[in-house]
């Protein structure tokens, strides 16, 4: 740990959302190669991302869809 | 020129009806995902349910205004983002946050002092957070902050989707995002701990 690894935690979301440029993209690979402190962290950060979204997730309840259906046909003046 | 005899407006009139039934069926089919992003920006499942009604009933006056080709779910969106923000309904929940720490790796850093360095390699380790946790832990992020981290990150918009439904610029997005999912682990390590 210690600067290189600070350097290498502010890349984490460009990296994950693939919005690095190709000199930051190599300069997070190559570090990570070498370090499985930061390795892990992105790792796990990649996994953490994944659960949110499914945990977030909440179908719509049941009903919904048919009030939505009814609102078919609204006039532009109602 | 003669006006346009009886038989060629009600050609235009079918081709209306079928153009309109058309949208409505794409923007049903959309109602899932919809609601699904909805619910975690208010606060409770019945909120969630007018918002979306109020949207559809929004969208289906106003179809004609929706080009076709674009994206509807995205159309929809910002449709639903707007009234939610009108209407002053979005969760305001603001606790007080601690002074944010604010790094990404703060909650990794959490959990390897709880479970071990090694541990945060397993995919279990984040079913030590709960789902009541991550719904509590969104909906206490800066409401600004939210939008962006929900629409993204749950709603899976791009940014310049994003940047569309909220009308602010795509850098004011990514920073947004960044800061948000920031918040949330902050968020999220004080649920871990405690």
């Amino acid at each position: 740990m210690g600067a290189p690894c600070d350097r290498c935690e502010e890349l984490l979301q460009d990296y994950l959302d693939r919005t690095l440029t190709d000199a930051e993209w190599r300069e997070a690979e190559s570090h990570l190669a070498g370090c499985d402190y930061c390795a892990r962290r992105y790792r796990f950060e990649e996994t953490l991302r994944r659960y949110v979204k499914t945990t977030a997730a909440e179908r719509m309840p049941p009903g919904l869809m048919a009030k939505l259906a009814e609102l078919r046909g609204l006039d532009a003046s109602a | 020129m003669s006006e346009p005899g009886p038989e060629t407006e009600a050609r235009r009139i079918a081709t209306q009806a079928r153009d309109r039934a058309r949208f409505e069926d794409e923007a049903l089919a959309l109602a899932d995902q919809v609601y699904r992003v909805a619910r975690r920006l208010v606060g409770s499942r019945e909120e969630a349910e007018d918002l979306v009604q109020e949207t559809y009933a929004r969208a289906f006056r106003s179809w004609q205004s929706f080009t076709p080709g674009t994206n509807m779910r995205a159309w929809l969106l910002r449709i639903l983002t707007n009234l939610n923000v009108d209407r002053g309904r979005r969760i305001q929940r603001t606790p007080q946050l601690q002074p944010l720490e604010e790094t990404d790796y703060y909650l990794a850093n959490k959990m390897a002092s709880a479970v071990g360095e090694d541990a945060l390699e397993s995919e279990e380790v984040v079913e030590r957070l709960s789902q009541d946790a991550i719904v509590r832990a969104l909906s206490e992020i800066p409401p600004q902050f939210r939008d962006v981290v929900v629409l993204v990150d749950i709603g899976d918009f791009t940014y310049a989707d994003a940047a569309q439904i909220l009308d602010v610029p795509i850098g004011t997005v990514m920073s947004r995002l960044h800061r948000g999912r920031r918040a949330l682990k902050q968020r999220l390590a004080e649920e871990a701990v405690s």
